[in-house]
């Protein structure tokens, strides 16, 4: 047995694709966080007097605030002063086409299999590029624009659709609703906006693609998303960083509105920067996803592949107040090493017949920690309103944790609420019946996690499908051997 | 003539140190059909992972070669590239793989080992289309995934499809009787049959005499405590089935006095 876990320890050593640092000039603030700080960021992109008043609303209430402690994951307290709240690429002068973006970003991009060039629309993917605190690109807005979609960096549309901003920003995750949330209410940097108008298609996907670059510096982004009544959207988010020994941190909250009739498929492959796997370095990832839908027979879907990041904190999360509308959480977490995830969903039944699905697959490897945090409340008003979830959990070798972590509210005695949960090892039975059938036992491992987490994959988005199975793959490289 | 496909010498093996076979010899050549029966902890299963190579099953006298290769020294997976196929007692379940893309993966990793392209997904399938056809097997089998929530017979029948798929030169049925209604042993038997040829053989394992009603073997050999202790043809099996283990382990037992 023995033997079998000094291969399996192998398997688990990984290497990190991504961890390359591009060589482009940028603007830095200096390390610290005070009002002035928050002054400058809004400042520095010109925004209304509105949006800074919200961002200092957001700061004051975040300083009486205190560190949430409760999610299952251990980690040195993160020293807010000596953090960066901005760093963006120097720009050259004012961008008048994708042209014209930095040759250095643009092969930062290309390096990430990110095309900037419209040319090359090969997956039919629209992307909203932003790196450390700035989007520095996004394609594909002419055409979007012939559907009346706007499709943009999040401070284009506070120079462009400021009704539209202060109407929904922060509607859905207020600035009191949590500690990391409120910090990046008073910070976030940039982000991207998307706004679906009343009966369209999107006839594309749209993605944002995160990359973190400048080094002591964290990401706060802030995405926001409207689909108004009859839309449909699908919505694709990446994200990787470069190795570096410090942790960063990236918080960041997303936001969407579903009106009457509406989808919203939102679909993550975070890939943050691990850690190495001696647990030193990586990014801390404490994100706030919500989504609301607010009319009947709305709809949003979240789908969530995180394999990075030494410490992921993230919740996304529906508000189910039309009629008849429906909530989605698909998740595969992944912890390798020394990675900590406390991960899972938060489905509120307010309307009547609401409906809502969990399935989290959570895969333990190396020392990592996967832990899923999941509420189902069902509100007083809720009649008929039903839950289904499903939690498993898959360890790889004997020196990693699953852990579930389920809270059930149910305040209206017509709520079905279904809960099923699962721990498997990957089994030396399973890797000799593939190695029997000439499968290398890394192979072997891969063609199992990517059987164990199908029903989450297959919610994919295909280029993204594809994509998460390699990472998976690459997370695990080593792992048995 | 026909060629030696694997000659076991004075074989012994250990599982967490305790010594399960004690010295097995056994020669299979090309196209003959061996039978390895015996009573329950005899040793029988035992020498089916020892040949596939199963971890913890530890080789600690005499040789085996396979093709004229040292079987020992080949990982696992190099020995099934190689024409070596284990029919599992118990199949093991993998949630979530689709069959055929299991299938498929396990065949052309055999190309890439001769040195072949890998076979795409649409002309494996013509492949699949005529092993099936040959085994009688419902298509479903095929989109499900590997033998999750497959019946006891079900398992079988999917190990000879993969077999026929595969195939081997060298293929060990372990048990693969066992659990199985008349029925469903006469379609695995069958699709035995059908695949054997004169360049491949196959060694099965058994408990029971019944399986070689309808799977002919040339050779039969009794393991009994680690040890092939009678050879015969297929009319051994008869006389075991008449007269019970007894009869010759028993006699063992007077002879090793």
């Amino acid at each position: 047995m023995s033997e079998a876990l000094d291969t399996i320890e192998e398997f688990v050593q990984s290497d990190y694709k991504y961890g390359w640092v591009s060589n482009i000039e940028t603007e830095t603030f200096p390390p610290g966080l005070n009002e002035d700080v928050v002054r400058l960021i809004s400042a520095k992109k010109e925004e209304p007097e509105f949006l800074l008043e919200w961002r200092l609303k957001a700061f004051r209430h975040w300083q009486k605030m205190a560190e949430p402690k409760w999610a299952n994951v251990k980690y040195p307290p993160v020293d807010f002063q000596s953090v960066s709240y901005y760093a963006a690429p120097k720009k050259k002068k004012q961008l008048n086409s994708l042209d014209e973006v930095d040759p250095e970003l643009r092969e930062t991009f290309k390096k990430l299999g990110i095309s900037l060039d419209e040319q090359k629309r090969l997956t039919g993917v629209a992307v909203d590029a932003v790196i450390d605190s700035v989007s520095v690109a996004t394609t594909f807005r002419k055409e979007l624009h012939k559907h009346g979609i706007i499709f943009c960096s999040f401070s284009e549309a506070v120079k462009e659709h400021p009704e539209l901003i202060r109407k929904h920003l922060g509607s859905v995750v207020p600035i009191t609703d949590n500690y990391y949330a409120a910090l990046n209410s008073a910070v976030f940097s940039d982000g991207s906006f998307c706004y679906i108008p009343k009966g369209v298609r999107c006839p594309m996907e749209l993605s944002t693609y995160f990359r973190i670059n400048a080094e002591n510096t964290g990401q706060f982004e802030r995405t926001l998303i409207v689909a108004e009544e009859g839309s449909y959207v699908s919505y694709l988010e990446g994200c990787t960083a470069p190795m570096r020994d410090e942790n960063q941190l990236h918080a960041a909250v997303v936001e969407i509105v579903a009106d009457t009739d509406a989808q919203v498929k939102y679909s993550t492959v975070q890939n943050w920067y691990p850690g190495d796997k001696n647990g030193k370095g990586g990014i801390y990832n404490f994100v706030t996803k919500r989504g609301i839908c607010k009319g009947d027979r709305a709809k949003i879907s979240w789908t969530q592949v995180e394999t990075g990041s030494a410490i992921t904190w993230k919740y996304p999360s529906c508000i189910l107040k039309g009629d008849d509308s429906v909530g989605e959480f698909y998740s595969v977490a992944l912890t390798n090493n020394y990675q900590q995830a406390d991960t899972g969903t938060k489905m509120v039944h307010l309307g009547k017949n609401t409906r809502s699905t969990i399935i989290s697959k959570g895969i333990s490897a190396g020392r990592g920690q996967n832990s899923y945090r999941g509420q189902v409340k069902i509100g007083k008003g809720a009649t008929n309103a039903r839950n289904f979830s499903q939690c498993d959990s898959l360890l790889i070798g004997d020196r990693c944790g699953a852990h579930t972590f389920p809270y059930i509210d149910v305040q209206n005695t017509s709520g079905q609420v279904e809960h099923e949960a699962s721990t498997s090892k990957v089994g030396e039975d399973q890797i000799f019946y593939l190695n029997q059938r000439g499968i290398e036992t890394q192979d072997a491992v891969n063609m199992i996690v990517n059987g164990f987490c199908k029903e989450v994959f297959r919610e994919l988005p295909m280029e993204f499908a594809v994509e998460a199975q390699k990472l998976l793959g690459v997370s695990l490289e080593g792992s048995v051997g | 003539m026909s060629k030696q496909l694997i000659e076991i010498k004075n074989l012994s093996a250990n599982i967490n140190g305790k010594e399960i076979l004690k010295g097995i010899n056994l020669t299979v050549n090309e196209g003959e059909v061996h039978a390895i029966m015996g009573p329950n902890g005899s040793g029988k299963s035992t020498l089916g992972y020892v040949l596939a190579g199963r971890e913890g099953y530890e080789v600690t006298g005499g040789e085996i070669l396979y093709r004229g290769k040292d079987l020992v020294e080949m990982a696992p997976e190099e020995r099934a590239r190689e024409g070596l196929f284990l029919a599992f007692q118990y199949p093991v379940e993998i949630p979530g793989v689709n069959n055929t893309y299991f299938l498929r993966a396990a065949y052309n990793e055999q190309r890439k080992h001769r040195g072949e392209e890998e076979m795409d997904a649409v002309d494996f399938l013509a492949v699949v289309r005529e092993k099936m056809k040959l085994l009688e097997l419902p298509d479903a089998m095929m989109k499900r995934s590997v033998n999750e929530g497959f019946s006891g017979g079900e398992k079988k029948r999917n190990e000879i499809f993969q077999m026929a798929v595969l195939d081997p030169k060298l293929s060990i049925l372990d048990e693969t009787d066992s659990g199985l209604d008349i029925d469903a042993l006469k379609i695995v038997a069958t699709g035995v049959n059908r695949l054997k040829s004169p360049t491949n053989a196959s060694i099965v394992i058994t408990h029971y005499q019944r399986l070689l009603n309808y799977i002919v073997p040339d050779y039969v050999h009794v393991l009994f405590d680690g040890r092939i202790i009678k050879s015969g043809g297929k009319e051994l099996a008869l006389q075991l089935e008449e007269k019970g283990y007894d009869w010759i382990t028993g006699k063992e037992t007077v002879a090793a006095r």
